[in-house]
């Protein structure tokens, strides 16, 4: 059985490197992307030493980094699931003898393994060549960092699937993707570490799953934290991945009885 | 002949927008379900702005207020541009599902043709929320305002717009010659952002990606340096209608030669 589910991250896999061309382009324009992030920093710093407890060169491994995770952890099942409820494909899917939201996890996995590889790593090593990327030398931060994007990848594909499901319940959900796209960079801090949000925002932030997905990884490759906030960080997303469980088990079970395919 | 045949484009136009109209009235909700995801988008935007300001007087020597009189220029050009070219999903659509044959046997340009197929009027409102945001950074920055300054700001946004057109368009044309889904166009997505931003921050290398190279300098930072006193470079802000001229021309030419490879999806 598990076996079978193997299978689709090894396809989605093979799938993805069939389309190379993307991901020559791929590395380049996340390369800009970080740079020009990095200039947007520097200019914020200007003579400053520190800003919200960041120093410049945390800042830039920050920024490098989480630009880096985004690439393992993005992944449009969303739009996958949702296109499937809407031309009905879903419903062939749901009478194989696995599980379609398996098997979408898996898919996404291969994705992102495809990403991993010939993004991130590249990408990483062409971002520490060019700008002042600090990478940490205890090799115990390295292991923890890829346990938690790990959880990143699994938390945001939780919500990727909680979007995508609600195909099931409303005609077009296109906006509210898009929404969710938008809030993920935004509060997740990818665009800007959760750090400099004012008080009442961090506040906010803390009880939202966003944070488990790129800022606390992030904030522990950069050497931020301390062996207890590691910990507690990592024990943060693990909450937020078995919470997210829950709705999405609640939405799948009376999505099955409501399928309603446009023009099928 | 050829403004008859403009002429007659632009009467497609209105059926296509008449068609538009009641198709969004059987997805009604859609309509401000779009606008709203839009608006938010922005507003995260200006969050980031307003975020960074908190803990900085100054990016390079630009104010806050200049920095989001900018954003509110890209937003009325980013507008426009995305009410007329909606092209993300091109390639998918048209080359590999095959829907460029049907558009092939229509007399109407292939290219008006698809983009017709694609508006998108919400986009529009996220452009008076620009002018709006603009508008009221102009007010504090206590700018003058010459009785030229609107002709101005719209030969601009047309400038801009073309820039976007232009580049977008030639990218989806990439799809005639590679049968790949490219992956360009949603990571371009990612590159144009840096246009808004005030130019002078970044390296000379980036500098000169964003200006000459994938232009999208001139949509936000150069324009509304003619209108910002205090970092006005009249040349530059010129220079965007002739660089929107040069990015539509070309990427007209990119289209017409990348439509005689089209092959058909073999269904």
């Amino acid at each position: 059985m598990n076996a079978a589910y193997f299978e689709f991250v090894r396809i989605r896999f093979l799938t993805m490197l069939a389309y190379r061309v993307n991901y020559y382009s791929g590395i380049i324009v996340y390369a800009i992307n970080i740079g020009a992030y990095y200039f947007l920093w520097k200019a914020i710093y200007g003579s400053a030493e520190t800003l919200a407890g960041f120093t410049v060169e945390q800042m830039t491994t920050y920024v490098a980094v989480s630009w880096m995770a985004r690439a393992f952890y993005f992944n449009n099942l969303d739009r996958e699931i949702s296109n499937e409820i809407r031309d009905g494909s879903v419903a062939v899917q749901m009478t194989r003898p696995i599980n379609y939201l398996m098997v979408k996890m898996m898919q996404g996995f291969g994705e992102g393994v495809f990403r991993m590889l010939l993004f991130m790593v590249p990408g990483m090593i062409l971002a520490t060549l060019l700008f002042h990327v600090t990478l940490p030398t205890d090799p115990m931060r390295w292991i923890v960092f890829f346990v938690m994007i790990w959880f990143s990848f699994l938390i945001n594909s939780q919500l990727n699937i909680l979007t995508g499901l609600f195909a099931f319940f409303v005609e077009n959900n296109e906006g509210l993707m898009r929404m969710k796209r938008v809030l993920v960079d935004l509060l997740s801090g990818v665009i800007v570490p959760i750090a400099f949000f004012p008080a009442w925002g961090r506040a906010v932030m803390d009880w939202l799953p966003f944070q488990a997905i790129t800022y606390l990884p992030s904030s522990v490759f950069t050497g931020r934290t301390t062996d207890a906030e590691t910990w507690h960080a990592l024990w943060i997303q693990i909450g937020w991945f078995a919470v997210l469980v829950v709705p999405i088990l609640l939405m799948w079970r009376s999505a099955r009885r409501r399928l309603f395919v446009q023009g099928g | 002949m050829r403004l008859s045949r403009l002429g007659y484009t632009f009467g497609l136009f209105k059926e296509y927008i008449a068609n538009y109209v009641k198709v969004k009235l059987t997805y009604r909700a859609d309509f401000w379900v779009e606008v709203v995801s839009d608006l938010l988008f922005s507003l995260t935007n200006l969050v980031f702005i307003f975020i960074v300001f908190q803990h900085t007087p100054t990016l390079g020597d630009w104010s806050e207020s200049e920095v989001v009189f900018v954003y509110g220029y890209y937003m009325i050009a980013q507008g426009v541009f995305g009410a007329f070219t909606n092209l993300w999903n091109f390639g998918d659509r048209y080359i590999i599902k095959g829907e460029m044959d049907r558009v092939l046997t229509r007399p109407a340009h292939s290219l008006a043709q698809v983009m017709l197929e694609n508006v998108d009027p919400p986009s529009l409102v996220s452009s008076l929320v620009g002018l709006g945001i603009m508008g009221t950074a102009w007010a504090k920055l206590g700018l003058t305002f010459d009785w030229y300054d609107p002709i101005v700001l719209i030969v601009m946004v047309l400038g801009s717009v073309l820039i976007y057109t232009g580049i977008y368009v030639s990218l989806a044309a990439i799809s005639f010659y590679s049968d790949a889904p490219t992956g360009i166009i949603p990571l371009m997505y990612n590159i144009q952002n840096y246009g808004r931003y005030p130019i002078q921050i970044y390296n000379r290398g980036i500098r000169f990606l964003l200006t000459w190279v994938l232009p999208f300098a001139f949509v936000g930072v150069y324009p509304a340096m003619f209108f910002l006193e205090a970092h006005r470079d009249v040349f530059m802000a010129w220079m965007t209608p002739v660089v929107g001229l040069i990015a539509a021309g070309i990427s007209l030419a990119v289209w017409n030669r990348g439509v005689t490879k089209y092959r058909g999806a073999g269904s």
